[in-house]
């Protein structure tokens, strides 16, 4: 079984969801988006994302653009991602870690081999949001090959005669996005999610975890009980960037309230357990 | 992807290089595509199949030949250049007057097409992305003709130097929105346009402006700027009695120049020639050159050569024309690059600045900084070709809008 399959399965058996909290690689430099990464577990993360900087984030908000810009102008490679989650694994065997990002950056790298070096530096899962299942075929035999989950998006724009065949694509768990939009911006409510997770869920085995628009704690609770996870990713990146000088360098504060960020969204999760559905 | 001995071998073999792309909307097997997140992509599968419909509806292409004739002022002339040809003593040069039409460039040809499409297919809020302003000025003035909502998204180091513009769009109703990500030019202002598409898909029109971007918009755009190519065939028969022998084309996105080569791909005795803006040259590192300096990536929902590192992060083009500014090229050229039925070269700042002055000086025409990088090659070409032969460039634009950028680089002050 998957590290991401097994941790779905005992969050199950919990009787919870999943608090998926996100980081962008190298934000504001490696050093530190390392320790936050090997501090996310301790602070209540289920799972990671971790995001790969990209000049050109067309589906982002502003948050998230300005994270990939310092991620890269702080040295950011695909390589250098790869061995920050290498570096993660030396400490955490259990913890998912799904990269998330833009397709160019692994096209110019190589799919195969991007698939074999993700594997080896203990990467579960890969969300590429520009290559939709049309598309797909150039990374989908060397993932299988290599044992590496192609995380799938679905939208509120995803008709019903699309779903199967987006779902047909999909490991490791589907990413549910909640609104349609950029990252950061709208924020779906409890009622658009009752009504939309069923419908993904009765085409699909596989986890449901929702993402775009999951700010506060509540939120979260609410997000991983209807669904099977929640993805929190541009209020900690505002968080973050709020705790940088004015160089745009890390400060004492700068983990303390990032993780204190996830303890409170974990300790809402926890609470809330799920909602039969 | 399919091999490249095997398409050139395909190309030979198939009874025409004009097609239609594959199912997944590449050329070639490999270039173009729909590269975009799943929220859009059930929109672009929309829109194929209204295009689709529309393109098979002769009540549609009615009614854009209406508007092409009596609004945008189609055809536009093919001009017989004789001080131009007699000054550089080689070939016999024509000019395709695009800048002629109605808003000063072809960019109305294509902005024509889609708005009628967006009207058949209900929306009402448009959004556009511009280098130059002059796709962003076509669309503003669609909008105003048909009481649409406008909001084009504009690099914020475009707007500075386009402002005429800039103010023209203002006056015809336009929200023009600054875009301050990145260098502030094209590639930013494609960003922009594309999110607040997907924030706001249900009453939404994104009407791209050139040859790239997801499927269907390369093949779509190349269909509605094929009107250039095809008029050009007609003139020139009737003018000479024949084929021109070279057609030359600037090259940004590549919307002028796909439409004026489409009609003559296989017409394989006539030179298609697409010019990429070289920047401070290409080797510069400061170039918009993305066929010649670039490598095959994905950006902006389709694959084509871009200019990038070796970490796939895509850099920025630099070009003394905003409309050229653009780290990438259309799919479609990408492909006629691999299978040599296009030749793609490159025109410095400083050829387009003394070939500006050229074509203003010796015919009276002030052509865009965009099109005088088509007659900085033309006037090293022309020399070198028999004084029987015959040339087309494509004028793709007027240039009373770079007089300012024109006048900083003579040292004058307006």
């Amino acid at each position: 079984m998957s590290r991401i399959a097994k941790r779905f399965s005992d969050l199950a058996a919990e009787g919870r969801g999943a608090l998926i909290p996100y980081l962008e690689a190298y934000d504001p430099d490696r050093e530190t988006s390392l320790a936050l990464l090997r501090a996310m577990p301790a602070a209540g993360a289920d799972l990671i994302e971790v995001g790969i900087p990209f000049s050109d984030p067309s589906a982002d908000g502003p948050v998230i653009q300005a994270a990939a810009l310092r991620g890269l102008k702080a040295g950011a490679t695909l390589a250098g991602v790869l061995g920050m989650v290498s570096a993660f694994r030396e400490g955490d065997a259990h913890t998912p870690v799904i990269l998330m990002g833009y397709v160019n950056p692994v096209e110019s790298y190589g799919y195969e081999r991007f698939c074999k070096d993700a594997v080896a530096a203990g990467v579960d899962g890969v969300v590429l949001v520009d290559l939709p299942p049309e598309e797909a075929d150039v990374i989908e035999a060397p993932a299988k090959a290599a044992g590496l989950d192609i995380i799938r998006l679905v939208a509120p724009t995803t008709t019903p005669e699309r779903l199967g065949y987006v779902l047909s694509h999909a490991s490791g768990f589907v990413y549910y996005v909640s609104i349609a939009g950029i990252t950061g911006t709208r924020t779906a409510s409890a009622g658009d999610l009752r009504a939309a997770i069923p419908r993904v869920r009765a085409a699909t085995s596989l986890p449901v975890a929702v993402g775009f628009g999951v700010r506060t704690p509540e939120q979260a609770a609410q997000a991983a009980s209807i669904a099977d996870g929640a993805v929190v990713a541009s209020v900690l990146i505002e968080t973050l960037a709020g705790t940088l000088d004015a160089q745009g360098h890390a400060t004492d504060a700068t983990l303390p309230t990032v993780l204190e960020q996830i303890g409170a969204l974990a300790t809402a999760v926890r609470a809330a357990g799920r909602q039969a559905a | 992807m399919a091999n490249l001995m095997e398409q050139q071998k395909a190309a030979r073999l198939n009874s025409s290089l004009r097609h239609e792309p594959d199912g997944r909307g590449h050329f070639g097997g490999r270039y173009g595509g729909r590269f975009v997140a799943e929220t859009l992509v059930p929109l672009i599968l929309e829109l194929e199949t209204a295009y689709a419909q529309a393109k098979a509806d002769p009540a549609f292409q009615r009614e854009l030949d209406y508007y092409l004739k009596d609004y945008v002022g189609r055809p536009s002339p093919l001009w017989l250049a004789r001080r131009m040809t007699e000054k550089l003593g080689g070939a016999k040069i024509y000019l395709k007057r695009e800048e002629l039409n109605h808003t000063g460039s072809h960019k109305l040809n294509n902005v024509m097409g889609q708005i009628l499409l967006a009207r058949r297919m209900g929306r009402t809020r448009i959004v556009a992305e511009t280098g130059a302003g002059q796709h962003g000025v076509a669309t503003a003035t669609v909008c105003a003709l048909f009481g649409l909502k406008c909001v084009v998204y504009m690099g914020a180091t475009d707007v500075e130097r386009q402002k005429p513009n800039v103010f023209r769009m203002r006056l015809l109703g336009a929200e023009v929105v600054p875009v301050t990500a990145g260098a502030g030019t094209l590639k930013d202002a494609m960003n922009e346009a594309m999110r607040d598409w997907v924030a706001n898909v249900a009453d939404t029109y994104m009407l791209i402006g050139t040859v790239a971007g997801p499927a269907p918009y390369p093949a779509m755009v190349r269909d509605f700027q094929s009107v250039i190519g095809t008029e050009v065939k007609a003139q020139m028969q009737e003018a000479e009695g024949r084929l021109p022998d070279v057609v030359v084309a600037a090259i940004g996105g590549g919307s002028n120049a796909m439409g004026i080569f489409h009609p003559f791909l296989d017409d394989q005795s006539v030179r298609l020639i697409g010019v990429e803006a070289a920047g401070h040259g290409l080797d510069s590192g400061k170039t918009a050159a993305s066929i010649e300096r670039g490598r095959p990536g994905v950006l902006h929902g389709n694959r084509t050569y871009l200019l990038q590192s070796a970490d796939g992060q895509i850099e920025e083009a630099h070009s003394i024309s905003a409309g050229l500014d653009y780290p990438g090229v259309g799919p479609e050229h990408a492909w006629l690059n691999d299978i040599g039925r296009a030749e793609y070269v490159g025109a410095t700042d400083e050829e387009a600045l003394e070939a500006f002055q050229f074509c203003t000086e010796l015919e009276g025409i002030i052509p865009a900084l965009e099109s005088a990088h088509a007659v900085a090659h033309a006037m090293k070409l022309a020399p070198t070709l028999p004084t029987d032969s015959l040339m087309v460039i494509n004028l793709s634009g007027r240039g009373d809008k770079d007089i300012f950028t024109v006048a900083e680089h003579l040292g004058v002050q307006l």
